[in-house]
């Protein structure tokens, strides 16, 4: 299929934006960076360009389209089947600078977080990492982002004529506006010598919901008293499609995989719905999920901190409420 | 081998936040200050290397872009075990500022494995281990899990999103490091805490380097909604306010 399009307005300013695939296929976080990309666009009189790097076909790339990008450009070489941050930061920066893109956006995850601070000292430009909102002014850029791990916030302005960002994931509301993009593809001119990092084993989570793209998210602590009460958790996590999540003690202790550790020095995930049972609330672990829109305590002590921080709560065991709770809401679930 | 482990001084994470002359400064008044967190395993992880006999590491040296007042947080560092430490004079303004003094102290002195942590517990910038890999024009790898060293090389695990990957780097490299790297921070034994006070902590002079941005002003989050408690006799209240209120089911 062949995509025409008439561009009045001025590509050299465009918003440029990195759109990781997951065997080539895109996701929502990367949908919500598109939709961010071409709300800034707008602010700034531009175009949103979405960078590809990696075999996806043209139909899956279209659907950037859909949020807003008024131009796709696709990159394939052999070379860039791995991550290698070097070349990649390489690659993207040839893009930037042939653009003329005034804002470059990635996401805040591990790919978003290794090649943003890179293309800011590539392209001198000032970067603001994890945002969560539009900015409040693009001339010269000004974002509000969190600090201090949610507890407070601070506004950041860019001082360089180009600008990175990093958007955190479920923070933005997707916009469908139904653009038709142009899909163009980009050879890279690079040197093999570059990539210095050489993979030898991936090894992908299949079946099971990601941890940081899950909606729901049901979390235990330690007073789940022991690993072997996990299964109402996972019972209720599985009627809802979402993921397991736990706090620290729980995964040093070795009751669950680190993967599922919430907090400061764990996973940070913003879902929509939280369920922290058993959980107390450690300031740590708030750190992680602080950003959740709706949290649910569940908790015998009636003054742990986790009910400062929730929307939602009951005091009681969860031995004896997570039964109840599951059956309650297969009930509303079937009608 | 010789390794250099960034390290951040930062606010003890239970502090409570405020801000003075009129919300653009940190009110440091009262704070406890720390070795970031991820910075103190990378500190640990670096220890673990030293102690191993098959692993030829000849040193340990810390970095700090800060003033004075950062030099307690360095010293427990050296505590910790690390056997030398320089100091940046220099008030930073943004992860920019912070990585571009770094990367000059580095092209004066060699180093082959550089740690940093993923992020810093106070501005959450994520920043200044990749910015100063660019500085550098040397690879670095991001969300390192486990760093291991085998007749030489260099043997990383970093986490993706949504899985995990084993890779290799020559030297020189700069790892950014997360939780898993080590299991439990150092904590400094009196014997550690009296030698860290003859270790040598080198002042240099700050570069030329102006920060890309700046903060206009900060903000504390307004006072949250009280928790809604429903009796644990009555779940199917919290499922209906879940699907009618919070419309989250």
């Amino acid at each position: 299929m062949i995509f025409y399009f008439e561009n009045h307005k001025n590509y050299n300013m465009s918003v440029l934006v990195y759109t990781e695939n997951w065997d080539g296929k895109f996701k929502k976080l990367s949908y919500e960076l598109v939709s961010y990309a071409s709300k800034v666009a707008e602010m700034m009189g531009s175009n949103a360009t979405a960078v590809s790097i990696g075999k996806v076909g043209h139909e899956e790339l279209k659907k950037l389209g859909d949020y807003g990008a008024t131009k796709i450009i696709e990159v394939s070489n052999d070379s860039l089947a791995q991550l290698d941050n070097h070349a990649y930061t390489q690659v993207l920066a040839n893009i930037a600078e042939k653009e003329g893109s005034k804002v470059v956006l990635l996401a805040h995850n591990n790919s978003g977080k290794a090649l943003a601070p890179r293309l800011s000292v590539r392209l001198s430009a000032g970067l603001i990492s994890g945002v969560t909102a539009l900015p409040v002014a693009v001339e010269p850029l000004t974002v509000v982002k969190k600090i201090f791990s949610g507890k407070a916030f601070s506004s950041d302005r860019v001082n360089t004529s180009i600008s990175v960002l990093t958007l955190s994931q479920n923070s933005f509301e997707l916009i469908q506006s139904g653009n038709t993009a142009i899909i163009e593809s980009f050879t890279p001119d690079l040197d093999p010598a570059l990539i210095k990092t050489n993979v030898t084993q991936t090894d992908k989570q299949t079946g099971k919901i990601i941890l940081t793209d899950a909606e729901i998210v049901v979390s235990g602590g330690r007073g789940m008293k022991s690993p072997d009460n996990w299964s109402p958790l996972e019972e209720l996590a599985e009627m809802l499609g979402g993921a397991l999540a736990c706090s620290r003690p729980v995964s040093d202790e070795g009751w669950r995989p680190h993967e599922e550790h919430t907090g400061q020095t764990g996973k940070i995930i913003a879902p929509n719905l939280y369920f922290a049972v058993g959980i107390s609330g450690a300031i740590q672990h708030l750190a992680g999920v602080s950003s959740s829109k709706c949290i649910v305590a569940i908790n015998t002590d009636k003054d742990a901190p986790i009910f400062e921080a929730a929307d939602y709560g009951i005091i009681g065991d969860a031995q004896k409420v997570l039964p109840v709770l599951i059956k309650e809401i297969q009930a509303v679930k079937s009608q | 081998m010789k390794i250099l482990v960034c390290i951040s001084n930062v606010p003890d994470t239970t502090t409570k936040v405020r801000f003075t002359d009129e919300n653009t400064k940190f009110d440091s008044a009262g704070i406890q200050w720390i070795i970031n967190p991820w910075d103190e395993l990378a500190i640990t992880r670096a220890l673990e290397l030293k102690e191993d006999p098959n692993i030829p590491v000849d040193s340990i040296t810390i970095i700090t872009v800060g003033p004075i007042m950062a030099e307690p947080t360095m010293r427990k560092a050296l505590a910790m075990g690390a056997d030398d430490a320089i100091r940046i004079e220099c008030e930073p303004l943004d992860a920019y500022q912070v990585a571009g003094q770094i990367a000059e102290v580095i092209k004066q002195k060699d180093f082959d494995i550089i740690l940093c942590g993923i992020e810093s517990s106070d501005y959450n910038g994520s920043a200044v281990g990749g910015m100063l890999s660019e500085f550098l024009g040397i690879p670095s790898v991001s969300a390192v899990s486990t760093l291991e060293i085998e007749n030489g090389d260099i043997h990383i695990s970093r986490d993706i999103d949504g899985g995990k990957e084993l890779l290799s780097v020559p030297v020189p490299f700069v790892g950014i490091v997360q939780k898993g790297i080590a299991k439990e921070p150092r904590i400094p034994a009196m014997r550690g805490i009296m030698m860290a006070r003859k270790k040598p902590l080198e002042v240099v002079a700050a570069a030329d380097i102006k920060p890309l941005t700046s903060t206009v002003k900060f903000e504390t989050p307004p006072p949250k909604e009280p928790c809604k408690l429903v009796d644990a006799e009555e779940v199917g209240q919290l499922v209906k306010l879940l699907q009618n209120e919070a419309k989250v089911l």
